[in-house]
């Protein structure tokens, strides 16, 4: 059997609580900042009691980034700003290849849907039915798509907090399945009252800052933002003028299969998408230089992700930390801007350190690591799961890339 | 307030009704069995529903799903936190 | 590849059904008709499900069970509005109720996953399970999912499913873009040269095998579809068929996606004049209504005509090769070519 061709990252975009860009995500990681603050741009009766990591760019600010008109889906804003970072990043001549965008979210345009519906359910002849042309997924997709000129292929996928995980492997599906030569794929999330008051009615959001991996955990922050990445075939990164960021070397999607939302005890999803990931990539636990966990801060996530994690490396635990204690959990983008941050921690040779842990986790025999750690990273283990039971896992891996 | 008995008979027909267990009758449900797993087979989620339940009907608010397992063990110890709660 | 089962909930009861006495509907929609679903869903589970959950999870089930297989090698969905329903009810507790006393039911049903994340959970099945959200070609890109894995040999069975629901608000708000018709009735909407269509919905099913099993209903040969094209639909097609060796003059039956507005069958009708000139064909919007995955409902009619040699409304011998063409308010043109095998 022949070698699987590499899919290499060619180009990063990202906007989240910490950073309108990739520049300034980086510098958020370094320097130990967090994005969490009282809500100040999402309206909502929870303002003075949820924290919540928003994006500090109001929608006109993002439509002006964006080239888009600033009436349409935050959602789609979000996604846009990364989408183009991403492509510019990769400084690709998109028209020249058979490109993809394939991108990912867990409720599209709700954001606008739920300020129609208030109207709407007072008189079903009222309201803007602009405001409603963006509601579904795919619709979010398609602006972005219609904006980069992208339509080769086009597709949504929704896994709820995994949503982007996958779409970022099957961007590499693609590639080496020959059908594709360029793929943006990545995911993307507005904050909505929508999610804000459904992860509330799971009581599973924490009033602080929250904790991932803490013992006294008590939940999770919800964040906002989108991230990107330009996968590209080998064909295309010979063309390219820098060297790759690295390589997408292995990928798994397994389902808990065991309740709506929560994980099993023994993280039985968790634990076949890391083994399915690190098969895929030919790689053993021994080489992953660093996790970049799920690490949502709730009492559910961390055990069942710890304990699956336990089992796996089994004394040999790699430095690993929750950047969610810097962005909140951004549903939909959270897998994408991970990867983003993946492939930042392999070219910069560092270990985010996860924020706020006062008291490791009893169960565990590992912690997470707290301060900044300069070292060689070769391979980086990325790990998304959601309600429904998804779970996906990405390796990323420094790639020997001589063409330059 | 009302007495016990009538409390129980109207919680259960509250839980069937917000739980949605469409073929269960009052009398079906023993004051004492369990809630969950082995008795009515309820899980996480119905707890977090009976959160809700306790707050519509009875204005009596929990501060976490973990405070629920000791409220909700069966419908007896719902009526017994409800009365000792109740203003 | 092969469609080794396939079923669906649809406005109509069943294949045979459809072969006999298509059910008939008057106004702007169609309604599925649900099966008894105690015969596939835990009690435990089903008390929870809205009609979409349980729409998909029944069908889902059927296929399984038509294909003897316990558990596939992966799950795809497709779905373009996703769980319709328990949005609604979350969404209008939380205007009407002020953001409080909200119960977490309806929002964890709310996530576009659930048909697939329940169906796993039913199998407890841990394989890859994904789940598609794009418009109207939701169910195509869970397909090609589907034959990529078999492809690849990380999967040898694959189910695969489209599904997509009517609800009273969603259907009052697309009613008011004027896509539909006041006063339709699916024995006369196609050809009834009337702007608008009527609305429909369903959950079909797929049990995809690398090999041919017995029993299997048919081959599919290729599938195809595009985004807002700029070629010209024709080329596309005539491109297509070149691909797949395959002469326009060997397919026995065309089937076609025209939903009956008078807007858009000039270009259906202008392709049978063209690409697809003397071509046997006919249509399956008067028998599912127009939404999203409506051409999983498609597939499953073919599949079955396959099956059975039997074509609904049309007498003669049994087509050996089939192409179905599609095109979702004409952005999603999609094409499947299948075989009798």
């Amino acid at each position: 059997m022949s070698k699987e061709q590499t899919v290499y990252i060619g180009g990063l975009g990202v906007i989240s609580a910490i950073g309108n860009n990739v520049a300034e995500n980086l510098e958020a990681l370094v320097s130990g900042r967090a994005g969490m603050q009282a809500m100040q741009r999402l309206q909502s009766v929870h303002k003075d009691t949820l924290p919540v990591a928003e994006v500090k760019v109001s929608n006109d600010a993002l439509a002006e980034l964006a080239g888009l008109p600033a009436e349409i889906s935050r959602t789609a804003l979000l996604s846009a700003v990364a989408a183009k970072e991403a492509i510019a990043d990769a400084g690709i001549e998109l028209p020249a290849w058979r490109r993809g965008f394939i991108s990912a979210n867990s409720v599209g345009g709700m954001d606008k849907t739920e300020d129609f519906f208030p109207g709407f359910l007072q008189d079903a002849a009222s309201g803007d039915l602009k405001m409603v042309a963006h509601h579904e997924c795919g619709a979010v997709t398609e602006v972005v798509a219609d904006a980069l000129g992208i339509k080769d292929f086009v597709t949504t996928i929704s896994t709820a907090c995994s949503s982007s995980a996958n779409s970022i492997f099957l961007g590499a599906r693609m590639i080496r399945q020959g059908l594709l030569d360029v793929v943006v794929a990545g995911g993307t999330d507005a904050l909505t009252r929508f999610t804000l008051n459904g992860f509330n009615t799971l009581m599973i959001l924490d009033q602080e800052y929250c904790q991932p991996f803490d013992e006294n955990r008590r939940g999770l922050n919800l964040g906002e933002g989108a991230g990107y990445v330009v996968l590209v075939s080998e064909a295309v990164a010979a063309t390219l003028n820098k060297k790759p960021f690295c390589a997408l070397s292995g990928w798994c999607n397994a389902n808990d299969a065991y309740h709506q939302t929560a994980s099993s005890p023994s993280g039985t999803g968790s634990l076949l998408a890391m083994k399915g990931a690190l098969k895929k990539s030919g790689l053993s636990p021994e080489d992953i230089s660093y996790i970049n966990l799920h690490g949502t801060g709730t009492q559910n996530n961390d055990i069942a992700e710890g304990t699956a994690i336990a089992t796996l490396f089994e004394g040999n635990y790699p430095p690993m930390s929750s950047t969610k204690s810097y962005t909140g959990h951004t549903l939909g983008a959270s897998g994408a801007i991970e990867a983003v941050y993946a492939a930042l921690a392999i070219r910069e040779g560092l270990v985010f350190p996860g924020l706020r842990l006062q008291t490791p986790m009893k169960d565990l025999p590992f912690s997470v690591t707290t301060v900044l750690e300069k070292r060689k990273i070769d391979h980086v283990l990325s790990n998304s799961f959601g309600f429904g039971g998804n779970c996906s896992s990405l390796v990323f891996s420094r790639a020997a890339f001589n063409h330059l | 307030m009302e007495n016990k008995q009538e409390l129980i008979h109207r919680l259960k027909e509250q839980i069937i009704k917000q739980l949605k267990l469409e073929n269960k009758r009052p009398e079906d449900i023993g004051d004492h069995d369990p809630l969950f797993v082995d008795g009515l087979g309820l899980d996480s989620i119905d707890a977090l529903e009976l959160i809700v339940l306790l707050q519509q009907e009875y204005n009596i608010k929990l501060r976490s799903a973990e405070e629920g397992q000791d409220v909700f063990r069966s419908i007896d110890t719902m009526a017994d936190y409800i009365l000792e709660h109740s203003a | 590849m092969y469609i080794q089962s396939a079923y669906a909930v649809s406005p109509q009861g069943s294949f045979n059904e459809l072969l006999e006495n298509p059910a008939q509907y008057r106004g702007d929609r169609l309604t599925c008709k649900e099966p008894d679903y105690s015969k596939y869903i835990d009690p435990k589970l089903i008390r929870r499900m809205s009609r979409i959950i349980k729409m998909g999870a029944a069908a889902a089930m059927e296929c399984l069970q038509q294909a003897k297989v316990t558990m596939p090698d992966a799950i795809t969905t497709g779905t373009a509005y996703g769980c319709l329903a328990d949005t609604d009810q979350f969404l209008t507790r939380m205007v009407e109720f002020k953001e409080e006393l909200l119960s977490p039911t309806a929002f964890i049903q709310s996530t576009h996953n659930t048909v697939g994340a329940q169906i796993a959970l039913m199998l407890k099945c841990h394989h890859y399970n994904n789940t598609y959200v794009h418009r109207g070609s939701s169910f195509e890109a869970a397909l090609m999912d589907a034959m990529g894995l078999i492809g690849e040999e990380a999967a040898q069975t694959v189910l695969v499913g489209g599904v997509d629901e009517i609800i009273e608000k969603s259907h009052a708000i697309l009613s008011r873009f004027d896509l539909y018709k006041k006063e339709g009735s699916t024995e006369t909407l196609i050809g009834g040269g009337t702007k608008g269509t009527m609305a429909g919905e369903g959950a079909a099913f797929f049990l995809l095998n690398g090999n041919r099993e017995e029993g299997s209903l048919a081959k599919l040969d290729a599938v195809q579809n595009w985004y807002k094209p700029t070629v010209p639909v024709a080329t596309l097609i005539e491109d297509f068929l070149k691909r797949n060796r395959v002469a326009a003059g060997s397919i026995d039956l065309l089937i076609t996606g025209n939903n009956g507005d008078a807007r858009y069958g000039g270009q259906y009708e202008a392709l049978q004049q063209s690409v697809f000139k003397g071509i046997p064909s006919v249509t399956y919007k008067q028998f599912c209504g127009e939404y999203p995955t409506a051409s999983a409902f498609a597939l499953w009619m073919a599949a079955h005509i396959l099956g059975t040699g039997q074509v609904p409304g049309v007498e003669g011998p049994a087509p050996k090769r089939i192409l179905i063409y599609n095109n979702y308010k004409q952005q999603y043109p999609s094409l499947y070519l299948l075989s009798a095998c």
